[in-house]
């Protein structure tokens, strides 16, 4: 099975669109990418014993594999029988519908409020089982638990980290107030960190995805302020005299890049989390700003135009001379590295048009990923195959994605509101 | 799969794509040297400024207050001028607003208590972050000028609002340079 899905990959798509909405979704969701060379996999309907009223969590599995792009998801309401064990699957049923694949699973109430949820998956030419498993959950956690199996599938059949089971930020304008918001990866449950009547822009999470950094200017002028998203406790990280900006965390969470400007220029420091230890990082007479960590926590790429025009630069974190990074484009700005290290996400400008675009760090090529315009604020999915960003569309700002190769995208818009500054958080437990 | 419904939302988002590549053929270039003569407050108030200068010099006229009040909002001074024009990516401070920033260096070397914050801006185009800083470096270049002209560091304070106050969706140069500002704020405005 996985040799085929390797084979398969290099010659997937671009045509199709789905839409994933669920009653309480507040962004919808649009994909372009697919075609007939996805994997068929057929999603049965989960047995369910346990009290009613509880979201499909098989639905929830399909639009995550659909949203992927890597995947077909089968009719099932045609097939006579709908085994909830893998034991059960007549394996004959599935191969008509050319599926590849085939998950059944069952959800049971266990006393004290909970549930279990089970599940397997098979291949349905071999007729055998690839891999099953067992949560024990309380009842809020089966959304999540949809997407740790859609995960756990994912993984299974593409030989890619999972991704699903994770959340995004973002910053929401509507009717003039701004709100900091963090959603799950598909978009649903959008919950409110802060709001204000004035710009809040630059969330960025803490590796663990306990808090959020982010910049705010409900005092008039920008201040990081680092919240808790389990307490809602609130640190201000960085209230210094002129700009407190572009807050980024450590690999290790011990430690943020920001940028301050005092009287001057906009330069790059080092703070511990907690608000004490600043240390300068770059002295320039020129704009420094956009700190990224690589991942190994030794350096930090940045954008600098202290060559004339915004390009990217590195220093070692602990300061030194920088060196340049990026060459081709007019302008290359606000770098996030993928998870393994190995490339950059940047916005190009180009022609006066800002779009995506992924540098390899060791070859120096670069891959221009989205059509362009106003794209920008980059980051990457937690498995690195998906590139979250900001455009716009019809005058207000959307969250757009694109597999890190190129080839799938997706929109995600919300109506009425203002979508930007997406970022991506790590993995849930 | 339900094949009609894929393929309305196919045709959904080649139309979006269409609608999308037309708004793209909007121009975006820039042509600061034709602008700069559009500039809103590209020189001085042509109203000769006598009547209004008078009040500025004459600081201790506390027996005889003059009706038209106070200098710095009297529309036919100077002063009242709060904005600072710049080129797309530039902080450099354009030799048509020499007189507006004069005034007011002159104005906070003669009024030792008074206070200004420097607001910078810039136009929507490029990040977030890298804007917040490019409107900081605008109202440093001002704040160098203001201080050249005798106006005091502890009397004037820089801050950026990046894009974030920007007028959104401009479809031309004219509007995208209104946004590339420095804004003059007294203290108690």
């Amino acid at each position: 099975m996985k040799n085929f899905i390797k084979f398969l990959q290099p010659v997937l798509f671009f045509a199709a669109a789905l839409i994933s909405t669920t009653s309480h979704a507040a962004l919808e969701i649009e994909i372009s990418g697919g075609s007939a060379q996805q994997i068929p996999i057929a999603i049965v309907p989960f047995a369910n014993s346990a009290p009613p009223n509880q979201e499909k969590i098989g639905d929830i599995i399909a639009a995550d594999l659909r949203r992927s792009g890597l995947f077909r998801v089968l009719e099932t309401a045609g097939v006579a029988s709908h085994p909830s064990e893998v034991g059960q699957i007549k394996y004959a049923e599935w191969s008509v519908l050319q599926a590849q694949a085939i998950t059944v699973g069952n959800v049971t109430a266990l006393p004290g409020n909970r549930l279990k949820v089970t599940f397997g998956l098979a291949d349905v030419l071999k007729q055998n089982q690839l891999v099953s498993m067992e949560y024990n959950i309380a009842p809020n956690q089966l959304r999540l638990t949809a997407h740790k199996i859609a995960d756990v599938i994912y993984q299974k059949l593409t030989g890619e980290g999972p991704i699903f089971a994770s959340r995004i930020a973002y910053i929401n304008k509507t009717k003039g107030r701004f709100s900091l918001q963090v959603a799950d990866a598909d978009g649903v449950n959008p919950q409110t960190v802060v709001s204000s009547s004035e710009p809040i822009i630059s969330p960025a999470w803490s590796p663990d995805g306990s808090k959020i950094a982010y910049v705010s200017f409900e005092k008039k002028k920008p201040i990081i302020f680092v919240q808790s998203l389990t307490t809602g406790q609130r640190l201000t990280l960085a209230n210094f005299k002129g700009n407190n900006s572009a807050p980024a965390w450590s690999p290790d969470g011990t430690k943020l890049a920001i940028v301050l400007s005092h009287s001057a220029n906009s330069q790059l420091y080092t703070i511990n989390a907690d608000g004490t230890g600043l240390k300068q990082v770059t002295k320039s007479g020129a704009i420094d700003t956009e700190p990224t960590w690589s991942p190994d926590g030794k350096w930090i790429y940045f954008t600098s135009d202290r060559g004339g025009n915004p390009q990217i630069y590195k220093v070692s974190a602990v300061g030194g001379e920088a060196q340049r990074v990026t060459f081709q484009g007019e302008h290359n700005l606000s770098p996030h590295f993928s998870p393994d290290g190995k490339s950059i996400a940047t916005v190009r400008r180009d022609g006066g048009k800002y779009s995506i675009a992924l540098q390899d760090l060791s070859s120096g090529q670069v891959q221009i990923l989205s059509d362009g315009g106003q794209d920008e604020s980059p980051s990457f999915a937690p498995n690195g195959r998906v590139i979250l960003y900001a455009t716009r569309a019809g005058g207000r700002g959307a969250l757009a994605a694109v597999s890190s190769d190129g080839r799938v995208k997706q929109r995600l818009s919300e109506s009425g509101g203002d979508i930007r500054e997406p970022s991506w958080g790590p993995l849930l437990n | 799969m339900n094949k009609s419904i894929l393929n309305k939302k196919l045709l959904g988002s080649l139309l979006l794509a269409m609608a999308l590549s037309a708004c793209k053929s909007t121009p975006m270039v820039e042509k600061p040297a034709a602008v700069e003569e559009k500039s809103p407050v590209a020189a001085p108030a042509p109203t000769p400024a006598a009547p209004a200068a008078e009040p500025i010099a004459d600081t201790s006229s506390v027996k005889e207050p003059v009706v038209s009040g106070n200098p710095l909002t009297d529309p036919n001074n100077i002063l009242s001028k709060r904005s600072i024009y710049f080129d797309f990516d530039k902080d450099t401070v354009k030799e048509e607003f020499r007189p507006l920033i004069e005034a007011h260096a002159k104005y906070l070397a003669e009024h030792a208590n008074a206070k200004v914050v420097l607001q910078g801006n810039a136009d929507e185009r490029g990040t977030r972050e890298y804007n917040l800083s490019l409107g900081q470096r605008r109202s440093v270049a001002v704040k160098k000028s203001l201080n050249l002209l005798s106006a005091q560091d502890k009397q004037i304070e820089t801050v950026s609002y990046g894009e974030e106050k920007a007028t959104p969706n401009c479809k031309d140069e004219a509007c995208y340079q209104l946004n590339r500002r420095v804004d003059i704020v007294y203290d108690g405005e």
